[in-house]
């Protein structure tokens, strides 16, 4: 056991480090320098999605900034094998380059392109999805959204109903996906669809990427209970998709879209936001400025406090364990729902722990006004839906008990 | 960064594991809750064949010379086996002292009859005002060249019932002062309660207590820091290995115990149950290793001290709320004597309770962090 680097992993460290602290733009280093940032982390937003595509000039430069920086190193998709304009990094590497980003409230590139499905095409695509897919997301071209959830299907996402009929060369799309995340910012779509209603739910089911402009797609952005637009409504009328864009087999979808899932579970940099935003708040508390807007019976928090920052050992070791049993070539079971379970809960109580150190300050949701930029009020809205996606909190239990603990299925 | 064990961790885990299925039974555990001295002679002296007393011990004193990472290794399986007897009193109680703070001839004298298993220490620090901080401290010490002579009352303290040897904590003009304090004299004078756990700790009487000096005098707070510190590690390691079984269990009994015509393990408020046990236990192994191993190389100071409140803070509220859990699992029949999980239960509050709970440690934790 050993949580100090070695001496490559410290040089890496160093690189991401410097890196880091030359090349990202101005309008980014806002957490850097201590404040909460721009881009605020208060809903599932997109932060540099939708940078690029602003009607600010700067907000885009900034963007395209930080992302030809970052390509120089083939540090956008740090974790895509090299041959695919990856940096290859390991997977103790990543978690370094993670923990640095994260640390200095870099936002990371790319967006679901990067995350979600590039390393699916990758695995399961063909030469030609990924001569035409990966290298437009790596140049930023091409921004992606996630097409799953239905009105219907939710935690029971195989019970999905969109369909699609095979018809020539072209499969033709009907229906209604919800909840599509930065589909009003994106160029493409991924998207799970029913392509054999007489299977068995999960073999029914295929993988599809499609242009986002192709006629008959209507994207209507939803708020969220922040105000905010973070997602949308997708409607398809008879969509024509080249039947070329199906990642993977027909009827195989669900196969393929579980692995996506995989990558969306493991991560550091929960861990890593949590801690500098604990040390942001304690040095706020005892400012002159914070003194002012402090609750007067502090005390009854301080405790909070100190349970939080422990809590976020227990969140990092948590994260540390997956990318460890990586390292060592095994693969995490339960450990990935352990993660998300534990990080999305903590994240939070520790808004509302931050939020009530300032009595009724905590009511202020204006930026200029509100205490630490009303961050914690904001991240007290911005956390709800955190325990619904990407696997609800319930569902995180069901599956460390069935599949973890082997308990029979109810 | 790696947070998995080593070869030769996995080798001592195993080991440990296979040896205490055999020789420490369930049988075994229940016989020493009524036993008067509270362990057998004869495991404790299987224990020193394996080296277990001696595992930090130095090569030079007898020992096996390995880390403190290495002894959280198996004190899990401690926890786990529920082992009964005076075996962390005399490792951390009467070892780590005087490896701390002993002299070369203390160390010679000392530490081979602690490997060999031949001499059984104990702490005697806490007193009735039942506080860890070194106001704790107030029997008196007196000091005269290497001898030392001391005056008061402790209390909870472990296994003195069947102690050689104390370790007492007084306080002289200079402050805090150590002595390694022989129990075979009229001086010293000992009483057993009886505890939740069944476990022997002891009131001790020092009237004029004779014992030499360990460590300068008034320096006794600062050598008893590494002390607590390791201890309060060894107590969390203890429930760490404590907790992972009583999780295993009833696990186990959820999915043969049925009812309604199922498992009960299928049941989705037993199976939240058991994922919240899981992720208790694991966060309190990690956290527990995490001050093991700042502890075990030697980590700043500060780091050291914040990860061993932590973990204390942490596991001892984890651990409960595990064995809680395990309660509530079995039912009925978990109430019963005769049935296991009760024994991990009253352990846990035990090990929870030493050297200062959740919230004696949170509150460090706070100060730590500067609010
Ligand atoms: C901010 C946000 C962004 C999102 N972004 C995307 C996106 O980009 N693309 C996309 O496809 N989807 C996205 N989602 C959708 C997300 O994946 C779903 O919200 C999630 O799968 C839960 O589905 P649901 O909202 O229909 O809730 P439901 O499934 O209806 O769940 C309602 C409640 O019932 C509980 N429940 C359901 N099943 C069980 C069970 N078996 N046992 C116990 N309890 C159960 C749930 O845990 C929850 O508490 C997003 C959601 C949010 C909130
Ligand atoms: C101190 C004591 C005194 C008692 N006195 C009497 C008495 O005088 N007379 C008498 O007849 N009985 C008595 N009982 C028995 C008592 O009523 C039973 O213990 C109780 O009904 C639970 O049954 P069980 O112990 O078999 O547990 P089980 O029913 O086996 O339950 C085990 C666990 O599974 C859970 N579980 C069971 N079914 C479900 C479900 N459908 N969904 C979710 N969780 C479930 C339970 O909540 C529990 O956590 C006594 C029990 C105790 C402990």
């Amino acid at each position: 056991m050993d949580w100090s680097d070695s001496p490559d992993q410290a040089t890496f460290r160093k690189e991401v480090h410097d890196f880091i602290r030359e090349r990202l733009p101005g309008p980014y280093r806002g957490k850097l320098e201590g404040g909460d940032g721009e881009s605020d982390g208060e809903t599932f937003t997109v932060g540099w999605q939708a940078d690029r595509k602003s009607d600010d000039p700067e907000r885009r430069d900034t963007a395209v900034q930080w992302a030809t920086a970052l390509a120089e190193k083939g540090w956008i998709a740090p974790h895509w094998p090299k041959e695919y304009g990856g940096a290859g990094l390991s997977v103790m590497e990543q978690f370094i380059y993670n923990q640095e980003m994260a640390k200095a409230g870099a936002p990371s590139v790319g967006g679901m392109g990067v995350s979600l499905l590039g390393p699916t095409v990758i695995v399961h695509g063909t030469d030609e999805q990924k001569e035409q897919h990966l290298p437009k997301i790596l140049s930023g071209e091409v921004a992606w959204a996630q097409g799953y959830s239905e009105p219907g299907a939710g935690s029971d996402l195989a019970s999905l109903q969109t369909r699609a009929d095979r018809d020539g060369d072209d499969y033709v799309i009907n229906g209604q996906k919800i909840w599509t995340s930065g589909a009003q910012y994106a160029d493409w779509l991924f998207a799970l669809v029913r392509t054999d209603p007489e299977a068995p739910k999960h073999r029914g089911i295929s993988f599809i990427t499609m242009d986002i402009t192709t006629p008959g797609i209507t994207v209507r952005p939803l708020t969220d209970m922040g105000w905010n637009q973070p997602f949308n409504e997708t409607f398809f009328e008879d969509v024509r998709v080249p039947a070329r864009n199906l990642v993977g087999d027909e009827n195989r979808g669900w196969y393929i879209g579980m692995t996506l899932l995989d990558f969306e579970r493991s991560g550091i940099s929960g861990a890593v936001e949590y801690q500098r935003t604990l040390d942001n708040l304690i040095e706020f508390l005892g400012s002159d400025e914070g003194t002012e807007v402090t609750r007067q019976d502090l005390d009854t928090v301080r405790l909070e406090i100190a349970d939080r920052r422990i809590e976020t050992e227990i969140l990092f070791n948590f994260a540390f364990r997956i990318v460890s049993m990586q390292n060592r070539g095994m693969v995490p079971n339960y450990e990935a729902s352990v993660n998300k379970l534990f990080g999305s809960e903590l994240h939070q109580r520790l808004s509302r722990t931050g939020n009530k150190a300032f009595g009724l300050y905590g009511n202020l949701w204006d930026r200029e006004v509100g205490p630490m930029g009303a961050h914690f009020v904001r991240d007290y809205i911005g956390s709800v839906p955190h325990t619904i996606f990407s696997g609800s909190s319930e569902i995180q239990r069901n599956v460390i008990a069935t599949r973890g603990l082997g308990l029979p299925r109810g | 960064m790696d947070l998995g064990l080593n070869e030769q961790q996995e080798l001592l885990k195993n080991a440990a594991r296979d040896f205490l299925e055999n020789e420490c039974p369930e049988s075994l555990v229940r016989e020493m809750e009524e036993d008067e001295r509270g362990y057998s002679p004869d495991l404790w002296a299987k224990m020193a064949e394996q080296g277990w007393q001696g595992l930090l011990v130095p090569e030079e004193h007898g020992g096996a010379g390995f880390d403190f990472l290495d002894l959280c290794v198996l004190l899990e399986e401690f926890g786990r086996a529920l082992v009964p007897g005076p075996f962390m009193s005399t490792v951390l109680g009467g070892a780590v002292p005087i490896m701390v703070a002993g002299s070369d001839e203390q160390k010679a004298e000392f530490l081979p009859k602690i490997a060999s298993g031949d001499t059984i220490f104990t702490l005697a620090l806490t007193e009735p005002s039942a506080r860890f901080d070194e106001q704790g401290v107030q029997a008196q010490a007196s000091v005269s060249g290497n001898d030392v002579t001391f005056n008061g009352t402790k209390l909870f303290v472990s296994d003195a019932n069947v102690a050689d040897y104390l370790i007492v904590a007084g306080r002289s003009g200079q402050g805090v002062t150590l002595g390694i304090v022989a129990t075979d004299q009229p001086g010293v004078e000992v009483t057993q309660l009886q505890t939740i756990a069944r476990d022997k700790q002891c009131e001790v009487k020092l009237n004029d207590a004779k014992g030499q000096l360990l460590g300068a005098e008034g320096q006794g707070w600062n050598l008893l820091q590494p002390v607590i510190q390791r201890y309060t590690v060894a107590e969390c390691a203890y429930l760490v290995g404590l907790s992972q079984m009583d999780f295993e269990i009833a696990v186990d009994y959820a999915k043969e115990r049925v009812q309604f015509g199922r498992p009960i393990g299928s049941f989705q408020a037993i199976q939240h149950k058991c994922a919240d046990m899981v992720t208790d236990v694991d966060g309190s192994r990690f956290i527990m290793y995490k001050a093991a191993w700042s502890v075990a190389t030697d980590q700043p100071a500060d780091d050291t001290q914040m990860a061993v409140n932590m973990a204390k803070a942490w596991t001892s509220e984890a651990t409960r709320r595990v064995v809680a859990h395990g309660q509530q699992i079995h039912g009925g029949i978990g109430f019963t004597k005769d049935y296991k999980i009760q024994l991990y239960f009253r352990r846990q509050k035990r090990a929870e309770l030493a050297f200062g709970d959740s919230d004696y440690h949170r509150e460090l934790v706070a100060q730590q962090l500067g609010i």
